[in-house]
Protein backbone atom coordinates (compact mmCIF):
# COMPACT_ATOMS: atom_id res chain seq x y z
CA UNK A 1 0.00 0.00 0.00
CA UNK A 2 0.93 3.35 -1.11
CA UNK A 3 1.21 6.58 2.11
CA UNK A 4 -1.28 8.01 -0.52
CA UNK A 5 -3.41 5.10 -0.13
CA UNK A 6 -4.10 5.03 3.44
CA UNK A 7 -7.86 5.25 4.20
CA UNK A 8 -9.36 7.96 5.32
CA UNK A 9 -13.17 7.24 5.83
CA UNK A 10 -15.15 7.58 8.73
CA UNK A 11 -14.38 5.42 11.75
CA UNK A 12 -15.38 4.51 15.37
CA UNK A 13 -11.98 5.57 17.03
CA UNK A 14 -11.58 8.48 15.15
CA UNK A 15 -14.43 9.71 17.01
CA UNK A 16 -12.94 9.30 20.04
CA UNK A 17 -10.47 11.78 18.62
CA UNK A 18 -7.47 9.15 17.74
CA UNK A 19 -6.41 7.85 14.61
CA UNK A 20 -4.60 4.45 13.74
CA UNK A 21 -1.43 4.69 12.44
CA UNK A 22 0.07 2.52 9.11
CA UNK A 23 3.03 1.34 7.74
CA UNK A 24 2.57 2.00 4.16
CA UNK A 25 5.11 3.57 0.65
CA UNK A 26 6.69 6.55 0.64
CA UNK A 27 7.30 7.82 -3.14
CA UNK A 28 10.51 5.90 -3.41
CA UNK A 29 9.39 2.82 -2.56
CA UNK A 30 10.10 3.18 1.25
CA UNK A 31 8.35 2.36 4.56
CA UNK A 32 7.09 4.98 6.49
CA UNK A 33 3.92 5.52 8.51
CA UNK A 34 0.60 7.98 8.17
CA UNK A 35 -2.32 7.73 10.45
CA UNK A 36 -5.55 6.96 9.07
CA UNK A 37 -9.41 7.77 10.50
CA UNK A 38 -10.70 4.42 9.24
CA UNK A 39 -11.30 2.36 6.77
CA UNK A 40 -14.92 1.58 5.00
CA UNK A 41 -14.90 -2.54 4.76
CA UNK A 42 -13.72 -2.72 8.21
CA UNK A 43 -16.86 0.15 9.85
CA UNK A 44 -19.12 -2.51 7.77
CA UNK A 45 -18.04 -5.66 9.41
CA UNK A 46 -17.95 -3.68 12.74
CA UNK A 47 -21.57 -2.12 12.36
CA UNK A 48 -22.68 -5.43 11.20
CA UNK A 49 -21.31 -7.48 14.42
CA UNK A 50 -23.17 -5.01 16.85
CA UNK A 51 -26.01 -4.99 14.65
CA UNK A 52 -25.80 -9.02 15.52
CA UNK A 53 -25.31 -8.29 18.96
CA UNK A 54 -27.70 -6.09 19.57
CA UNK A 55 -30.66 -8.68 17.76
CA UNK A 56 -28.99 -10.93 21.18
CA UNK A 57 -30.04 -8.30 23.35
CA UNK A 58 -33.31 -7.64 21.72
CA UNK A 59 -33.89 -11.75 21.87
CA UNK A 60 -32.56 -11.96 25.37
CA UNK A 61 -34.73 -8.91 26.73
CA UNK A 62 -38.00 -10.51 24.84
CA UNK A 63 -37.38 -14.39 26.24
CA UNK A 64 -36.74 -12.50 30.19
CA UNK A 65 -40.63 -10.73 29.27
CA UNK A 66 -41.75 -13.95 28.27
CA UNK A 67 -40.61 -16.24 31.32
CA UNK A 68 -38.53 -18.06 29.11
CA UNK A 69 -34.92 -17.09 30.51
CA UNK A 70 -34.69 -15.13 33.63
CA UNK A 71 -32.77 -11.80 33.75
CA UNK A 72 -29.59 -13.26 33.69
CA UNK A 73 -29.42 -13.58 30.14
CA UNK A 74 -30.41 -9.88 29.52
CA UNK A 75 -27.32 -8.69 31.28
CA UNK A 76 -25.29 -11.59 30.29
CA UNK A 77 -25.63 -10.17 26.41
CA UNK A 78 -26.01 -6.55 27.12
CA UNK A 79 -22.63 -6.85 28.59
CA UNK A 80 -21.46 -9.07 25.56
CA UNK A 81 -20.58 -11.98 27.84
CA UNK A 82 -21.08 -15.88 27.53
CA UNK A 83 -21.60 -18.27 29.65
CA UNK A 84 -17.86 -18.56 30.31
CA UNK A 85 -17.36 -15.11 31.03
CA UNK A 86 -20.01 -14.84 33.25
CA UNK A 87 -18.70 -18.10 35.26
CA UNK A 88 -15.49 -16.28 35.57
CA UNK A 89 -16.60 -13.04 36.52
CA UNK A 90 -18.64 -14.31 39.59
CA UNK A 91 -16.63 -17.27 40.21
CA UNK A 92 -19.77 -19.83 40.10
CA UNK A 93 -19.76 -22.98 37.98
CA UNK A 94 -20.53 -22.46 34.46
CA UNK A 95 -23.20 -25.59 34.37
CA UNK A 96 -24.81 -23.35 37.41
CA UNK A 97 -24.93 -20.28 35.55
CA UNK A 98 -26.97 -22.03 33.22
CA UNK A 99 -29.07 -23.10 35.52
CA UNK A 100 -29.83 -19.81 37.27
CA UNK A 101 -30.93 -18.37 33.58
CA UNK A 102 -33.89 -20.60 33.97
CA UNK A 103 -36.26 -17.83 35.38
CA UNK A 104 -37.72 -21.33 38.16
CA UNK A 105 -34.27 -21.33 39.82
CA UNK A 106 -33.13 -17.80 39.31
CA UNK A 107 -36.68 -16.99 41.91
CA UNK A 108 -35.03 -19.04 44.66
CA UNK A 109 -31.53 -17.82 44.15
CA UNK A 110 -29.62 -16.37 47.20
CA UNK A 111 -28.99 -12.57 47.94
CA UNK A 112 -25.33 -13.80 48.46
CA UNK A 113 -25.35 -15.24 44.45
CA UNK A 114 -27.59 -12.51 43.56
CA UNK A 115 -24.90 -10.10 44.44
CA UNK A 116 -21.88 -12.16 42.79
CA UNK A 117 -24.00 -11.59 39.26
CA UNK A 118 -25.14 -7.88 39.80
CA UNK A 119 -21.03 -7.07 40.69
CA UNK A 120 -20.34 -8.95 37.51
CA UNK A 121 -22.92 -6.80 35.73
CA UNK A 122 -22.15 -3.83 37.82
CA UNK A 123 -25.63 -3.52 38.28
CA UNK A 124 -27.73 -3.31 41.84
CA UNK A 125 -29.10 -6.43 43.27
CA UNK A 126 -32.76 -4.73 42.75
CA UNK A 127 -32.24 -3.96 39.13
CA UNK A 128 -31.20 -7.34 38.25
CA UNK A 129 -34.19 -8.78 40.62
CA UNK A 130 -36.87 -6.46 39.51
CA UNK A 131 -35.61 -6.51 35.19
CA UNK A 132 -38.60 -7.91 33.89
CA UNK A 133 -37.92 -6.96 29.87
CA UNK A 134 -39.67 -4.20 29.58
CA UNK B 1 5.32 11.36 40.31
CA UNK B 2 6.04 11.20 36.54
CA UNK B 3 8.34 8.89 34.78
CA UNK B 4 10.25 10.54 31.73
CA UNK B 5 8.52 8.66 29.18
CA UNK B 6 8.28 9.04 25.19
CA UNK B 7 4.74 7.82 24.04
CA UNK B 8 4.87 7.01 20.23
CA UNK B 9 1.99 5.96 18.84
CA UNK B 10 2.19 2.45 16.87
CA UNK B 11 0.01 -0.15 14.84
CA UNK B 12 -0.32 -2.72 17.14
CA UNK B 13 -0.12 -2.79 20.74
CA UNK B 14 2.76 -5.55 21.76
CA UNK B 15 4.88 -4.23 19.46
CA UNK B 16 4.31 -0.48 20.42
CA UNK B 17 5.21 -1.12 24.41
CA UNK B 18 8.00 -3.14 23.82
CA UNK B 19 9.50 -0.71 21.39
CA UNK B 20 8.26 2.12 23.73
CA UNK B 21 9.55 0.59 26.86
CA UNK B 22 13.34 -0.32 25.07
CA UNK B 23 13.23 3.49 23.28
CA UNK B 24 12.82 4.24 27.14
CA UNK B 25 15.90 2.48 28.08
CA UNK B 26 18.36 3.54 25.48
CA UNK B 27 17.72 1.17 23.06
CA UNK B 28 16.33 2.85 19.46
CA UNK B 29 14.61 0.02 18.23
CA UNK B 30 11.24 0.77 15.44
CA UNK B 31 8.15 -1.30 15.70
CA UNK B 32 8.24 -3.22 12.96
CA UNK B 33 11.86 -4.91 14.56
CA UNK B 34 10.51 -5.80 17.45
CA UNK B 35 7.85 -6.92 15.00
CA UNK B 36 9.99 -8.96 13.17
CA UNK B 37 12.40 -10.52 15.89
CA UNK B 38 9.63 -10.95 18.11
CA UNK B 39 8.26 -13.44 15.20
CA UNK B 40 5.31 -11.09 15.21
CA UNK B 41 3.66 -12.53 12.11
CA UNK B 42 1.30 -15.95 13.02
CA UNK B 43 -1.72 -18.02 12.39
CA UNK B 44 -3.57 -20.07 14.00
CA UNK B 45 -7.13 -21.11 13.63
CA UNK B 46 -9.33 -22.47 16.88
CA UNK B 47 -12.67 -23.86 15.80
CA UNK B 48 -12.86 -25.48 19.20
CA UNK B 49 -12.87 -22.13 20.94
CA UNK B 50 -15.60 -19.49 20.35
CA UNK B 51 -14.77 -16.00 20.66
CA UNK B 52 -17.78 -13.38 20.39
CA UNK B 53 -19.90 -16.66 19.23
CA UNK B 54 -17.92 -17.12 16.47
CA UNK B 55 -14.46 -19.56 15.84
CA UNK B 56 -11.97 -18.42 16.90
CA UNK B 57 -8.73 -16.96 14.60
CA UNK B 58 -5.96 -15.46 15.43
CA UNK B 59 -2.96 -13.49 13.45
CA UNK B 60 -0.85 -12.96 16.41
CA UNK B 61 0.91 -15.53 18.91
CA UNK B 62 -0.22 -15.28 22.36
CA UNK B 63 0.23 -12.33 24.47
CA UNK B 64 3.68 -11.94 25.23
CA UNK B 65 5.18 -14.29 22.88
CA UNK B 66 6.71 -10.79 20.74
CA UNK B 67 8.44 -9.18 23.35
CA UNK B 68 10.08 -12.70 24.95
CA UNK B 69 10.69 -13.76 21.72
CA UNK B 70 12.81 -10.52 20.74
CA UNK B 71 14.37 -10.78 24.45
CA UNK B 72 15.21 -13.48 23.75
CA UNK B 73 17.22 -13.04 20.48
CA UNK B 74 18.67 -9.90 21.35
CA UNK B 75 19.48 -11.10 25.00
CA UNK B 76 17.43 -8.52 26.56
CA UNK B 77 15.75 -9.35 30.24
CA UNK B 78 12.36 -8.91 30.93
CA UNK B 79 10.91 -8.81 34.59
CA UNK B 80 7.65 -10.65 34.35
CA UNK B 81 4.86 -11.08 37.51
CA UNK B 82 1.10 -11.88 38.06
CA UNK B 83 -0.61 -11.68 41.03
CA UNK B 84 -3.47 -12.92 43.05
CA UNK B 85 -5.13 -9.78 44.54
CA UNK B 86 -5.45 -6.08 42.86
CA UNK B 87 -3.79 -4.51 46.59
CA UNK B 88 -0.09 -6.77 45.79
CA UNK B 89 -0.39 -5.73 41.82
CA UNK B 90 -1.21 -2.24 42.60
CA UNK B 91 1.64 -2.17 45.38
CA UNK B 92 3.96 -3.42 42.86
CA UNK B 93 3.04 -0.64 40.05
CA UNK B 94 3.19 2.02 42.46
CA UNK B 95 6.84 1.07 43.54
CA UNK B 96 8.14 0.84 40.24
CA UNK B 97 6.49 4.28 39.29
CA UNK B 98 8.55 5.47 42.54
CA UNK B 99 11.52 3.85 41.17
CA UNK B 100 11.36 5.24 37.82
CA UNK B 101 10.39 2.11 36.24
CA UNK B 102 7.44 2.72 33.56
CA UNK B 103 5.83 -0.36 33.35
CA UNK B 104 3.97 -2.71 30.33
CA UNK B 105 0.80 -3.78 31.64
CA UNK B 106 -1.66 -6.75 29.99
CA UNK B 107 -5.26 -5.43 30.26
CA UNK B 108 -8.99 -6.28 28.85
CA UNK B 109 -10.38 -3.74 26.65
CA UNK B 110 -13.90 -4.42 27.98
CA UNK B 111 -13.47 -1.75 30.82
CA UNK B 112 -11.39 0.52 29.26
CA UNK B 113 -13.05 3.88 29.35
CA UNK B 114 -11.07 5.61 26.04
CA UNK B 115 -11.47 3.03 23.73
CA UNK B 116 -14.38 3.70 21.74
CA UNK B 117 -17.37 1.47 22.91
CA UNK B 118 -17.37 -0.53 19.54
CA UNK B 119 -13.90 -2.03 20.56
CA UNK B 120 -15.44 -3.12 23.58
CA UNK B 121 -15.14 -6.74 24.23
CA UNK B 122 -13.77 -8.87 26.24
CA UNK B 123 -10.60 -9.32 25.00
CA UNK B 124 -7.96 -9.66 27.25
CA UNK B 125 -4.54 -9.43 25.38
CA UNK B 126 -4.49 -5.94 24.67
CA UNK B 127 -1.14 -3.90 26.13
CA UNK B 128 -0.23 -0.42 27.43
CA UNK B 129 2.40 1.19 29.59
CA UNK B 130 1.96 2.76 32.73
CA UNK B 131 4.63 5.77 33.14
CA UNK B 132 3.22 8.01 36.35
CA UNK B 133 0.41 8.62 38.93
CA UNK B 134 -0.96 12.10 39.30
CA UNK B 135 -3.76 13.03 42.21
CA UNK B 136 -4.40 8.95 41.99
CA UNK B 137 -4.39 8.59 38.38
CA UNK B 138 -2.25 6.95 36.26
CA UNK B 139 -0.57 8.21 32.98
CA UNK B 140 -1.63 5.67 30.40
CA UNK B 141 0.75 5.28 27.25
CA UNK B 142 -1.77 3.10 25.49
CA UNK B 143 0.53 2.49 21.99
CA UNK B 144 -2.97 2.81 19.81
CA UNK B 145 -3.83 5.69 20.67
CA UNK B 146 -2.41 9.13 19.53
CA UNK B 147 -2.25 10.75 22.58
CA UNK B 148 -2.04 9.38 26.44
CA UNK B 149 -4.78 8.73 28.63
CA UNK B 150 -5.52 9.30 32.75
CA UNK B 151 -7.40 6.51 34.59
CA UNK B 152 -8.16 6.38 38.12
CA UNK B 153 -6.51 3.25 40.62
CA UNK B 154 -9.95 1.63 40.66
CA UNK B 155 -10.44 1.87 36.62
CA UNK B 156 -6.84 0.50 36.33
CA UNK B 157 -7.52 -2.41 38.65
CA UNK B 158 -10.84 -3.62 36.36
CA UNK B 159 -8.80 -4.09 33.38
CA UNK B 160 -5.97 -5.28 34.99
CA UNK B 161 -7.65 -8.16 36.54
CA UNK B 162 -10.40 -8.70 33.56
CA UNK B 163 -11.65 -12.02 33.73
CA UNK B 164 -12.08 -15.11 31.17
CA UNK B 165 -10.08 -16.19 28.56
CA UNK B 166 -6.68 -15.47 28.72
CA UNK B 167 -7.20 -13.41 32.33
CA UNK B 168 -4.30 -10.99 32.36
CA UNK B 169 -3.75 -11.49 36.28
CA UNK B 170 -2.38 -8.22 37.17
CA UNK B 171 0.78 -9.28 34.95
CA UNK B 172 3.38 -6.61 34.60
CA UNK B 173 6.54 -6.46 32.32
CA UNK B 174 9.26 -4.44 32.80
CA UNK B 175 13.30 -4.91 30.58
CA UNK B 176 15.20 -4.96 33.40
CA UNK B 177 18.55 -5.75 31.73
CA UNK B 178 20.00 -4.52 28.35
CA UNK B 179 23.16 -6.07 27.00
CA UNK B 180 25.89 -3.43 25.67
CA UNK B 181 26.53 -4.80 22.52
CA UNK B 182 23.80 -6.56 20.27
CA UNK B 183 23.85 -9.08 17.82
CA UNK B 184 21.69 -7.55 15.22
CA UNK B 185 22.08 -9.80 12.50
CA UNK B 186 21.97 -13.11 14.39
CA UNK B 187 18.61 -11.66 16.09
CA UNK B 188 17.08 -10.87 12.76
CA UNK B 189 18.20 -14.24 11.20
CA UNK B 190 16.61 -16.44 14.67
CA UNK B 191 13.42 -13.78 14.24
CA UNK B 192 13.07 -14.64 10.18
CA UNK B 193 13.63 -18.35 11.05
CA UNK B 194 10.93 -18.58 13.76
CA UNK B 195 8.42 -16.65 11.64
CA UNK B 196 8.95 -19.34 8.65
CA UNK B 197 8.85 -22.41 11.11
CA UNK B 198 5.59 -21.05 12.56
CA UNK B 199 4.06 -19.90 9.25
CA UNK B 200 5.45 -23.49 7.56
CA UNK B 201 4.61 -25.28 10.57
CA UNK B 202 3.80 -29.17 9.90
CA UNK B 203 0.03 -28.55 11.99
CA UNK B 204 -3.21 -28.14 10.39
CA UNK B 205 -4.37 -25.54 11.84
CA UNK B 206 -1.31 -23.07 12.06
CA UNK B 207 0.38 -20.56 9.29
CA UNK B 208 -0.47 -21.12 5.95
CA UNK B 209 -2.36 -24.84 6.75
CA UNK B 210 -4.42 -22.88 9.07
CA UNK B 211 -5.36 -20.63 6.31
CA UNK B 212 -6.25 -23.09 4.15
CA UNK B 213 -8.23 -24.42 6.60
CA UNK B 214 -10.55 -21.52 7.24
CA UNK B 215 -10.64 -21.27 3.40
CA UNK B 216 -12.18 -24.76 3.22
CA UNK B 217 -14.43 -24.44 6.02
CA UNK B 218 -15.93 -20.72 4.79
CA UNK B 219 -17.04 -22.20 1.68
CA UNK B 220 -19.33 -24.54 3.66
CA UNK B 221 -20.59 -21.90 5.98
CA UNK B 222 -23.44 -21.00 4.23
CA UNK B 223 -24.86 -24.66 4.00
CA UNK B 224 -23.84 -25.97 7.25
CA UNK B 225 -24.84 -22.94 9.50
CA UNK B 226 -27.60 -20.76 7.06
CA UNK B 227 -26.37 -17.18 5.64
CA UNK B 228 -27.51 -15.06 8.67
CA UNK B 229 -24.45 -17.26 11.14
CA UNK B 230 -22.32 -17.62 7.98
CA UNK B 231 -22.00 -13.39 7.74
CA UNK B 232 -21.91 -12.96 11.09
CA UNK B 233 -18.90 -15.73 11.51
CA UNK B 234 -17.26 -13.86 8.05
CA UNK B 235 -17.37 -10.48 10.04
CA UNK B 236 -16.16 -11.80 12.95
CA UNK B 237 -13.17 -13.14 11.11
CA UNK B 238 -12.58 -9.52 9.21
CA UNK B 239 -12.92 -7.98 12.31
CA UNK B 240 -9.76 -9.99 13.71
CA UNK B 241 -8.14 -9.50 10.49
CA UNK B 242 -8.33 -5.80 10.05
CA UNK B 243 -8.91 -4.68 13.49
CA UNK B 244 -8.35 -6.05 16.90
CA UNK B 245 -4.52 -6.79 16.03
CA UNK B 246 -4.31 -5.61 12.45
CA UNK B 247 -3.48 -8.90 11.46
CA UNK B 248 -4.16 -9.46 7.79
CA UNK B 249 -2.75 -6.63 5.88
CA UNK B 250 -1.52 -4.80 8.45
CA UNK B 251 0.61 -6.87 9.93
CA UNK B 252 2.05 -7.62 6.12
CA UNK B 253 2.92 -4.47 5.84
CA UNK B 254 4.84 -4.36 9.38
CA UNK B 255 6.53 -7.29 8.47
CA UNK B 256 7.62 -5.87 4.91
CA UNK B 257 8.52 -2.71 6.56
CA UNK B 258 11.20 -4.86 9.10
CA UNK B 259 12.83 -6.67 6.10
CA UNK B 260 13.15 -3.51 4.49
CA UNK B 261 14.74 -2.46 8.12
CA UNK B 262 16.59 -5.81 8.47
CA UNK B 263 17.66 -5.94 4.86
CA UNK B 264 19.61 -2.87 5.07
CA UNK B 265 20.73 -3.32 8.13
CA UNK B 266 22.66 -6.56 7.56
CA UNK B 267 23.50 -5.83 4.38
CA UNK B 268 21.07 -8.58 2.00
CA UNK B 269 19.27 -7.18 -0.78
CA UNK B 270 16.78 -10.54 -0.74
CA UNK B 271 15.47 -9.03 1.48
CA UNK B 272 14.51 -6.06 0.35
CA UNK B 273 13.06 -7.78 -2.79
CA UNK B 274 11.13 -9.81 -0.44
CA UNK B 275 10.00 -6.98 1.24
CA UNK B 276 8.03 -5.81 -1.49
CA UNK B 277 6.25 -9.12 -2.02
CA UNK B 278 5.41 -9.06 1.06
CA UNK B 279 3.47 -5.98 0.72
CA UNK B 280 1.77 -7.26 -2.77
CA UNK B 281 0.36 -10.11 -0.36
CA UNK B 282 -0.63 -7.02 1.96
CA UNK B 283 -2.82 -5.86 -0.72
CA UNK B 284 -4.36 -9.27 -1.28
CA UNK B 285 -5.24 -9.65 2.32
CA UNK B 286 -6.99 -5.75 1.88
CA UNK B 287 -8.91 -7.01 -1.46
CA UNK B 288 -10.21 -9.90 0.31
CA UNK B 289 -11.57 -7.60 3.28
CA UNK B 290 -13.31 -5.30 0.97
CA UNK B 291 -14.61 -8.29 -1.12
CA UNK B 292 -15.82 -10.39 2.35
CA UNK B 293 -17.38 -6.76 3.39
CA UNK B 294 -19.63 -6.56 0.14
CA UNK B 295 -21.41 -9.12 1.43
CA UNK B 296 -23.16 -6.88 3.66
CA UNK B 297 -24.50 -4.92 1.22
CA UNK B 298 -25.58 -6.84 -1.60
CA UNK B 299 -27.48 -10.47 -0.88
CA UNK B 300 -27.29 -12.03 -3.81
CA UNK B 301 -25.70 -15.10 -4.85
CA UNK B 302 -24.41 -16.02 -0.51
CA UNK B 303 -22.98 -18.95 -2.10
CA UNK B 304 -20.80 -18.05 -4.95
CA UNK B 305 -19.10 -15.05 -3.06
CA UNK B 306 -18.46 -17.27 -0.07
CA UNK B 307 -17.00 -19.95 -2.53
CA UNK B 308 -14.68 -17.11 -4.15
CA UNK B 309 -13.73 -15.84 -0.62
CA UNK B 310 -12.68 -19.35 -0.08
CA UNK B 311 -10.64 -19.37 -3.45
CA UNK B 312 -9.24 -16.11 -2.64
CA UNK B 313 -8.13 -17.47 0.63
CA UNK B 314 -6.19 -20.48 -0.60
CA UNK B 315 -4.78 -18.47 -2.97
CA UNK B 316 -3.38 -15.93 -0.21
CA UNK B 317 -2.02 -19.65 1.26
CA UNK B 318 -0.39 -20.43 -1.83
CA UNK B 319 1.58 -17.12 -1.85
CA UNK B 320 2.46 -17.64 1.79
CA UNK B 321 3.54 -20.48 0.99
CA UNK B 322 6.07 -19.50 -1.79
CA UNK B 323 7.21 -16.86 -0.34
CA UNK B 324 8.00 -18.04 3.46
CA UNK B 325 9.75 -20.98 1.84
CA UNK B 326 11.79 -17.78 -0.42
CA UNK B 327 12.44 -16.10 2.66
CA UNK B 328 13.94 -19.26 4.64
CA UNK B 329 16.53 -19.63 1.83
CA UNK B 330 17.17 -16.03 2.14
CA UNK B 331 19.19 -15.98 5.13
Amino acid sequence: MKKSEVPQDKGSVSEKGSRELYYALDENGEYTTALSTGWEPKQIVQDHTLNELQERIDQAKSDVKNNLVSPIVYFMELKRMDWQIVADYTGIWKWRVKRHAKPAVFQKLSDKNLNKYAEAFEISVEELKNYKGD
Amino acid sequence: MQVDFQHHITAHCENGVASNLLKNKGLDISEPMVFGIGAGLFYVYLPFIKVNHAPGISYRPMPGWIFNGLAKRLGIKIKRQKFSTPEKAQAVLDDNLKNNIPSGLQVGVYHLPYFPEDYRFHFNAHNLVVYGKENNHYLISDPTMETIHKMTEAELEKVRFAKGFLAPKGHIYYPIHIPEKIDWEGAIRKGIQKTCSNMLAPVPIIGVRGIRMVARAIAKWPIKYGVKKANYYLAQMVRMQEEIGTGGGGFRYIYSAFLQEAGKKINNPTLLTLSAEMTAIGDLWRDFAVKASRVYKQRSNEEDVYNSLSADLLHLADLEEEFFKKLKKAI
